[in-house]
């Protein structure tokens, strides 16, 4: 079968060369023709790559080792559900999944737009075909997933435990998606530029994406912070590594982009901005890949040491050349129609919103690429750690937050003071109350904490305001019952609305950060069976130990080999809370050199956190138990001399029994978060405030408001 | 299994031709077709078409936007947002924009509605107008 996962790369590398070939000269020459069948082209990728997809799928199915990237990052033991996501935990992997979601999501924009903006689609399926070109030159040349061994070993290394988690396992798809779709509008924008076409049309028609590209993203890097919080065995979910900034990085951008654009649509201003918010949202998505994918900077989800720094920092400079030329080639057609009209508008406000968004990210770029800053100017790589992240980002994100919630209760073009003081009542009026109550409560040392709580307590009176004066409005108009009113307000302003809970949902995911960052209690400590301890106001006593060795009994069913853990009781006030299991489980080696018992649990040990979530607080603990006693050593060792090959199991029972009977002191970590639950809760909220946003409305509706739009403007025009 | 996977290979081959083909061979066999065709004239008339088209677009876009913005404004006063004396000035501002985009849009209808010389290749509806 690697054969024909063979045959299907050069295949598609030739179908995007064509592509672009026939896709530039359709568009110089105005021959349809040629731009349809450089369309077409991607659809045509889009085959080859889902069979080339399938085939690499099916040899880790398959358990075919003779693929060294199925032998690499697979094995028999891995179970079948992360086996089959497997594909993307390896380099090569991951750089046919990119490839292929971008034929995918590219085949869907062109699809959507063949009968529109020949022109400017015909420049975009070029560019397209272009990363497509770059990513599948990058798997012939560099890093194939069909490459092969023969003979075909007979096990693989496994699966990485620490992948071996499932929103893990969904992360890479959505980041991945993230990053292609942001390459769609970077695409369109460009061919904007070269068709010379920057009016209002390219933007309906990737704004769409422009937002499919927002959502994703940010739900991959809150599944990688949801990992990272559940898996990892430090308790943070976001700890400023490099690989997690990137992905925030075009999620910014893309944030102001959304916001900017509507001002270039109902004001036809900000257009050089606009465009150059997309191609450098689309440069950061392939700057995202890139940090993945070179192992220049360290990260713990880098694949390090790969070969691809170069062709991706070609790239990198190509698309930052060609952005800079075409914006400066092309500034005269992107000036701006209008001017602002007042300070006191909602434009004055998003404008303000993309600044904050803009320095949040230049603040992360410069933070992420300062070792290599450092290394180039002085020789030495320095880096630099959350502190200094927290020094300038915190800031920034209260003013963000406050923005969101100022943003909806001012008007386009002008608002007067005395409609912005009646706006700004229950808004402020939240905001005071929160501050009265925390400082009652006592927590006034935590300023930065406090001051975001009232950032979100301003948002919610304001959004909740913008619903409850907007359910009214359409009670007073079409005389509908509350629930109906409310539904049909959403329904007929969904980017409105859907934007506003999209607000609220970051105000909340806000709380939750700054709660448990600042009022975290975190312990670190080593308990013998019976021992206990204080966590904040919890009391986390060790009951007794845990070990099992058949793999389909781990808690999470991960594979490990030997799951070693304990049973604590975590109590308040002497009242029972909740009864934890954390464990860590052992993985095979695969080294036979650690000897028949020694490989089966020489690999990677990885910590099965357990814990207690709750809307106020969630108690979090990670065991590290020691299993290097003379007594477990000894049966290890005598299990290597002794046992055959296929026999090792057998010592690790007797090491579990042993353990359970003698069980040595373990290593504990204790955390009690506040509110952190409150970060997904956030995270659901503005995926279900996006949704709204990005679902179309059904055809009839839009026809019908169209028309009822073009009647009254008829009557108004009638009477002016 | 190396027949099966030269087989699935050739499939594939087969299929990425036709998909990329198709328009080409379409245009070939309208031009196969109407052998007395002006070259010239009819790509005269498809950069014409095409152009018109590109501009309706704009315009069909642009009106879009302003029948939301009216929209908006209407929901700004109704929640309280705009004062009544802002609202009417936006208001009639939006719609007088509205109605020059509607006559820039009437003033390319006539053009469109031509039964005959608008499709780009003889014999097949103009896919641009379609739209």
């Amino acid at each position: 079968m690697a054969d024909l996962g063979r045959i299907c790369l050069p295949l598609a590398l030739l179908v995007c060369v064509y592509g672009i070939g026939a896709s530039i000269y359709g568009a110089r020459t105005g021959r349809i023709e040629f731009s349809d069948s450089g369309r077409r082209s991607v659809y045509a990728l889009a085959i080859v790559l889902t069979v080339a997809f399938g085939v690499l799928e099916l040899a880790f199915l398959r358990n075919d080792f003779a693929f060294n990237t199925v032998a690499d990052t697979s094995s028999r033991t891995t179970p079948t559900f992360y086996r089959a996501a497997a594909v993307w935990s390896s380099q090569e992997g991951s750089l046919l999944l990119w490839a292929w979601l971008l034929s995918l999501w590219s085949s869907l924009a062109l699809f959507l737009v063949r009968r529109r903006m020949r022109d400017v689609a015909a420049y975009a399926t070029a560019i397209l075909l272009g990363f497509g070109a770059f990513f599948i030159s990058l798997m012939i040349f560099y890093a194939s997933p069909f490459s092969t061994t023969s003979p075909a070993p007979a096990e693989g290394v496994g699966l990485d435990p620490l992948l071996r988690f499932p929103t893990m396992m969904i992360h890479p798809p959505m980041l991945y998606s993230g990053y292609t779709l942001c390459t769609i509008p970077l695409a369109f924008g460009m061919g904007a530029l070269l068709a010379r076409r920057v009016d209002a049309d390219w933007i309906k028609a990737i704004r769409r994406f422009a937002f499919a590209a927002w959502l994703f993203l940010g739900i991959g890097i809150l599944l990688g912070a949801r990992w990272s919080y559940s898996e990892l065995g430090w308790g943070g979910y976001w700890g400023w590594d490099a690989v997690e900034n990137a992905s925030l990085m075009p999620w910014l951008t893309g944030t102001a982009f959304l916001h900017s654009l509507m001002i270039q649509e109902k004001r036809g201003m900000l257009k050089v901005w606009n465009v150059s918010l997309v191609l450098a949202t689309g440069t950061l998505a392939i700057m995202g890949t890139f940090l993945v994918r070179s192992g220049i900077l360290n990260s713990i989800h880098a694949f390090g040491g790969a070969t691809l720094g170069v062709p991706f920092v070609a790239l990198i400079g190509v698309l930052i050349a060609g952005s800079i030329y075409l914006v400066v080639s092309r500034r005269d057609m992107l000036r701006s129609q209008h001017r602002l009209d007042s300070l006191l508008s909602r434009e004055a406000i998003f404008l303000g919103n993309n600044i904050v968004l803009v320095a949040l990210c230049f603040v992360i770029f410069w933070g992420t690429y300062f070792p290599l800053i450092s290394e180039a100017f002085t020789g030495t790589e320095a880096s630099v750690g959350p502190p200094w992240f927290d020094r300038y980002t915190v800031p920034l994100a209260l003013l963000l937050v406050l923005l969101s919630g100022i943003g909806p209760v001012i008007a386009w073009r002008r608002a007067t003071l005395a409609n912005a003081r009646r706006n700004f009542a229950v808004p402020l009026l939240s905001a005071l109350a929160t501050l009265i109550v925390l400082l009652a409560a006592g927590v006034a040392h935590k300023a930065f904490a406090i001051a975001m709580f009232c950032c979100a307590a301003f948002v919610l009176g304001s959004i909740s305001q913008e619903f409850f004066r907007g359910t009214r409005a359409r009670r007073a108009m079409a005389g509908e019952a509350l629930p109906v009113a409310l539904v049909a307000l959403v329904r007929r302003n969904r980017r409105r609305y859907g934007g506003y809970v999209v607000h609220l949902g970051i105000a909340v995911l806000f709380v939750g950060v700054a709660a448990s960052s600042s009022f975290q209690h975190a312990v670190e400590q080593r308990l013998p069976v019976g021992g206990s301890t204080h966590v904040g106001k919890y009391t986390v006593r060790y009951v007794r130990p845990t070990a099992t060795i058949t793999p389909k009994n781990d808690a999470v069913h991960t594979g490990s080999t030997l799951n070693i853990g304990a049973v604590l009781d975590v109590s308040k006030g002497g009242r029972h809370v909740a009864t934890l299991s954390p464990s860590e489980g052992f993985y095979d080696s695969g080294e036979p050199a650690q000897g028949t018992v020694g490989h089966l649990i020489g690999g990677q040990a990885v910590s099965h956190i357990s814990m207690s979530a709750g809307v106020t607080r969630d108690v979090w603990t990670a065991i590290a138990p020691d299993i290097s006693t003379p007594a477990l050593q000894r049966i290890v060792s005598i299990g290597n001399r002794t046992l055959p090959a296929d026999e090792g199991v057998v010592a690790l029972g007797v090491l579990a029994r042993e353990y359970l009977k003698h069980p040595p002191a373990a290593q504990f970590h204790f955390i009690v978060s506040p509110l952190v639950m409150w970060i997904w809760i956030g995270g659901l909220i503005v995926l279900g405030g996006g949704l709204i946003a990005i679902w179309p409305a059904p055809s009839a509706v839009r026809r019908r408001v169209a028309m009822r739009s073009r009647a009254r403007t008829a009557r108004g025009l009638a009477r002016a | 299994m190396e027949i099966l996977i030269a087989i699935i290979a050739g499939v594939l081959l087969a299929v990425v031709f036709v998909v990329i083909s198709a328009p080409l061979r379409a245009a070939r066999d309208v031009e196969d077709g109407d052998v007395g065709a002006s070259t010239e004239s009819e790509q005269a008339l498809q950069a014409a078409a095409t152009g018109r088209g590109y501009e309706r677009a704009e315009l069909e876009a642009a009106r879009e936007t302003k029948y939301r913005e009216i929209r908006d404004a209407e929901l700004d006063l109704r929640t309280g947002k705009l004062s009544r004396e802002d609202y009417d000035a936006i208001d009639s501002g939006l719609r007088a924009e509205a109605l020059e985009l509607l006559d820039r849009l009437e003033a390319l209808e006539p053009l469109e509605q031509k039964p005959s010389g608008e499709s780009l290749t003889p014999g097949k509806a103009n896919p641009e107008l379609e739209a």
